[in-house]
């Protein structure tokens, strides 16, 4: 049984900690007036050379006094909406890796995978934040609704009113329908997760296979209602911040994404836990296997970001290319520097055979993986949500530290409830012997 | 010059594998060793030095990476630049989303087919070129490993037998 240390468990509260005083900070000092949210960008504008003044003395008409009003009412929602918007990037960022391992796992209880049954314990505790998780996102999604940030646009009656398009959507978005679908997505991923690792264990002490056999039904009914919510998911909680645009790629996209950062990180916890001793038949050709899946959905999550971009770019349709317009020209430097962190890192680094079996070469990897995966969703939310008053300061580490420290706590403590190897499980000798 | 083989049958890969153990253990050279299929770990049984065939593969598409991006150049940037889709190609790095898929693509062909024919200049390989394989059952179900015979042959033919070798042939070659 793997016990919990005491160092990491004081680690992980006291990333917590930092990050709970950090979300303060960015909440505390986000402003609540206009007049204050024209100090900051004044401020900011000081410091950056002060390109807006030239603009503002151009503006002198009367018309364009009052889109002055309306465009500091915008600036001063994107400055209330910055903590927020941390919080959930944040906050989203490693639900979707506990959601990632759940595909991952039952991708390999579908196909009754040989090599990875002795990891599947491993997933299971990465798993099991998908509660507190899934709770945390799912209440940030009902504050939302209940008009405590702007991050949602169309949950705005005001703009929806004078807004056709809105008005065409929203039969599907609607505050209503929202959490329904929310929570019944939710309720979904987390009835299989606890079901699943119920079989899972109860297969170590059964004299038969019948519950190895539920579990491999249930996951593959699983996969088939998970392909279908999560995309919906993807459209949801994350395409809808920018309500006019739409991509039909986008749910594989943010798929791929969930599912490159997730396996990263069933492949750092299984080294760390080697490194302390557990986990004592996990050898290198498991964590070969591991990097080649990193290195292999570092690809499929290029292939899909640029089938996206391209198409759009080159088709050129303006309700469609203002995506990327934003994108690029606001946060040039965190969506460019994604790719190289998604890409050419991972391309590089796990390119060689020998490299994907050598552990810490895997572990560094899966860092740059994880900060470009995180960039990711932060390129996502934050253009539509903040635009260009973003930046990477305390709100937004805040978020990062005080989820990884809950992410941490909750699935190590996870880890501690069980046996790390299955006993009883069919292909566990299969795992044991395999090599590649 | 003329040099003393000995050919061991065997009809189990298995058995094979532990074979090739058994006769490196005693400090014999396996010449080759012939099979219908391949043998997952032989080359490691055998000692064989690692591939370096990957190397050249990373090489091949680096080459196909550059020729596609000066081809593209050429053709569409300064041989006859063409207005498509309102996107003028008079700049290569404005154009080159479009180039993407060309570009993998030549990376592709280039690692996979030059890897290829590097793999058959290497095994010297070409067409209408005579088998080298001792006995045509090596294509269908039989497994012959080759050992050279430097000392004592009878001791040798007993190891072999030992093995579990289903015949055991003693060759001239010339």
């Amino acid at each position: 049984m793997y016990t919990f240390s005491n160092r990491l468990k004081i680690g992980s509260i006291i990333l917590m900690a930092l990050g709970l005083l950090g979300l303060g900070v960015g909440f505390v000092s986000a402003p609540s007036t206009v007049e204050e949210a024209k100090a900051m960008v004044a401020a900011q504008d000081d410091g950056h050379g002060g390109g807006h003044g030239e603009e503002a003395a151009q503006t002198a008409t009367a018309d364009e006094a009052h889109h002055d009003d309306a465009h500091d009412e915008h600036v001063l929602h994107q400055l209330q909406n910055r903590p927020w918007s941390a919080l959930y990037v944040a906050a989203f960022f490693f639900f979707m890796i506990a959601l990632g391992v759940l595909a991952f796992y039952a991708v390999q209880r579908a196909s009754q995978a040989g090599w990875s049954p002795l990891l599947f314990r491993v997933m299971e505790g990465i798993t099991a934040y998908l509660v507190p998780g899934g709770i945390i996102v799912f209440v940030i999604l009902v504050l939302s609704v209940l008009h405590m940030n702007h991050m949602f646009p169309w949950m705005d009656a005001e703009v929806v009113a004078h807004d056709e398009l809105l008005q065409n959507k929203s039969g599907y978005l609607n505050p209503t329908f929202f959490l329904i679908r929310a929570a019944i997505f939710l309720g979904g991923w987390i009835f299989y997760r606890e079901y699943s690792r119920k079989l899972s264990l109860a297969q170590d002490s059964a004299d038969d296979n019948s519950n190895f056999v539920k579990n491999f039904r249930w996951s593959a009914g699983f996969l088939v209602f998970y392909l279908i919510s999560e995309s919906i998911m993807s459209w949801d909680w994350i395409m809808s911040v920018d309500p006019h645009w739409f991509s039909t790629l986008f749910g594989w996209y943010v798929f791929a994404s969930m599912f490159v950062s997730g396996i990263t990180v069933i492949a750092m916890v299984a080294i760390y836990l080697k490194s302390k001793g557990h986990l004592p038949d996990v050898n290198d050709n498991h964590i070969h296997d591991l990097a080649k899946f990193m290195f292999a959905f570092s690809i499929f999550w290029t292939y899909l970001w640029f089938g996206q971009f391209m198409l759009i770019w080159y088709a050129n349709i303006p309700e469609e290319v203002t995506y990327f317009v934003t994108r690029i020209e606001d946060f040039k430097l965190a969506y460019f520097g994604m790719l190289a962190l998604n890409f050419v890192f991972p391309l590089l680094l796990l390119m060689n055979s020998d490299y994907k079996r050598i552990n810490w070469f895997v572990i560094m990897t899966g860092i740059v993986i994880l900060c470009g995966h995180y960039l990711d969703v932060f390129n996502m939310i934050m253009p539509a949500t903040v635009g260009d008053q973003w930046s990477i300061g305390i709100p937004e580490i805040g978020g990062v530290l005080f989820f990884a420290g809950l992410f941490i706590y909750w699935v190590f403590r996870a880890l501690t409830k069980a046996p790390l190897q299955p006993t009883r499980n069919p292909y566990i000798e299969e795992s044991r012997q395999f090599h590649y | 010059m003329a040099s003393k083989v000995i050919h061991a049958y065997y009809n189990d890969d298995d058995i094979l594998m532990q074979a090739v153990k058994k006769v490196k253990a005693a400090k014999h050279h396996i010449e080759e060793v012939y099979c219908p299929f391949p043998v997952h770990g032989l080359d490691k049984a055998m000692g064989l030095a690692p591939t370096r065939i990957a190397i050249t593969s990373f090489m091949y598409g680096c080459l196909g990476l550059i020729v596609s991006i000066v081809m593209m150049n050429y053709m569409m940037i300064q041989d006859w630049p063409q207005d498509i889709g309102g996107k003028p190609s008079f700049s290569y790095i404005e154009n080159m989303p479009a180039f993407v898929p060309v570009m993998f693509e030549m990376t592709v062909f280039f690692a996979a087919h030059l890897m290829v024919i590097t793999f058959y200049l290497r095994s010297r390989l070409w067409p209408f070129k005579k088998a080298e394989n001792p006995n045509p059952r090596t294509t269908d179900d039989l497994f012959v490993m080759e050992i050279e015979v430097h000392g004592n042959e009878a001791d040798l033919q007993s190891l072999l037998a030992s093995t579990g070798a289903i015949e055991i042939k003693s060759i001239e070659k010339e």
